[in-house]
């Protein structure tokens, strides 16, 4: 019988279970964080296809870890095999652990059978974030588009994942799509698989 | 209807890094809003000495026969002050609420340099919200 409102009585304190903790982090101190490793980065190089690279390989290195941390609480240490599966675990699954929803959308790319794009209204990274007009259409969101990289190169899908503005009509602030380009073996893969 | 004239935001050393027009009357052109700015830096310190108690922070009001100045100092020294129709309600909650946008939309931005003029969209977007009558006005509950 489970006693409603009782706490269980533990007569040693080991055997008591670990509380599952704080999940989430301050936005603000998120912000300051994220804030500082793009300006670090920006005295590193002399060009924007430079600091996007270099965000890129910061989120890489965020993406891997996700994607073992993940497979193992949530999965039971499996991972996706699948297109469609792996897609909607980066869709769903990392988000919402990385972000605390689900992504806004999750798209096949019209003109190309190996491109998907995941868009999002307001990616968290950008949230206080506005890019200088001489800057063009660098985006943040290269950080994020490393974590989806890192995550998908690690579970034995490479793909080529970029980060773009693409503006909304009526709306005066873009939303940002992150854009994965899948390499050609995984579509073989896929393909041999589906028979 | 009470109307907000404008708005400046100066840094510890008494230069202007935001200005913003709000209405018809009361524009200035960008020497006349420099002045301004760097004139009420120095009277604000002036205040200060004048206060014959000690722990003053400056002036916080001038009332005058056609407008109001609130003015608002965060602890860092960046003055926030809002010129408006004398009589006008909310004004130092406004304030207040400029200063948390400038703190997420400016200082949370990398590509924002301290002390330097504000150029940063975001920022623009919601104070441009912010200083809508309506909005002022749901600020005061």
């Amino acid at each position: 019988m489970i006693g409603v409102g009782k706490m269980k009585q533990y007569s040693n304190v080991l055997d008591k279970p670990l509380s599952k903790g704080k999940q989430e982090v301050s936005l603000t101190a998120f912000a300051f964080l994220f804030s500082e490793l793009v300006q670090y980065n920006q005295t590193q190089v002399d060009n924007i296809a430079e600091l996007e690279r270099r965000l890129e390989d910061a989120g890489y290195a965020v993406g891997s870890r996700v994607l073992e941390l993940l497979c193992n609480r949530e999965k039971g240490n499996r991972r996706e095999t699948r297109l469609l599966g792996i897609l909607s675990f980066v869709h769903s699954t990392v988000w919402k652990v990385l972000f605390g929803k689900v992504a806004d959308s999750l798209e096949k790319g019209t003109e190309h059978e190996d491109e998907y794009m995941i868009s999002e209204k307001e990616l968290l990274v950008n949230r206080f974030i506005s890019i200088p007009k001489d800057m063009g259409t660098f985006n943040c969101g290269a950080f994020v588009a490393g974590i989806v990289k890192g995550v998908l190169d690690n579970a034995g899908f490479p793909a080529v994942v970029t980060a773009h503005f693409v503006p909304i009509e009526g709306q005066q602030r873009p939303r940002t799509t992150i854009l994965i380009k899948f390499a050609e073996e995984v579509l073989k893969r896929e393909a041999r698989l589906s028979q | 209807m009470a109307a907000i004239y404008s708005l400046y935001i100066i840094n510890k050393s008494g230069g202007l890094i935001f200005y913003k027009d709000c209405g018809t009357k009361g524009r200035m052109d960008t020497n006349d809003s420099l002045r301004v700015a760097s004139l009420w830096h120095s009277m604000h310190a002036i205040s200060q000495q004048l206060s014959p108690v000690n722990g003053c922070s400056g002036i916080e009001l001038l009332e005058a026969d056609t407008f109001d100045l609130h003015c608002f100092q965060s602890l860092p020294g960046t003055k926030f002050f809002v010129v408006c129709e004398p009589g006008t309600p909310h004004m130092e909650s406004l304030l207040r609420y400029i200063y948390e946008l400038y703190t997420d939309y400016v200082l949370k931005n990398p590509f924002y340099e301290i002390e330097m003029p504000i150029r940063c969209e975001l920022f623009d977007i919601n104070l441009t919200q912010a200083v809508q009558s309506d909005r002022v006005a749901l600020l005061g509950r």
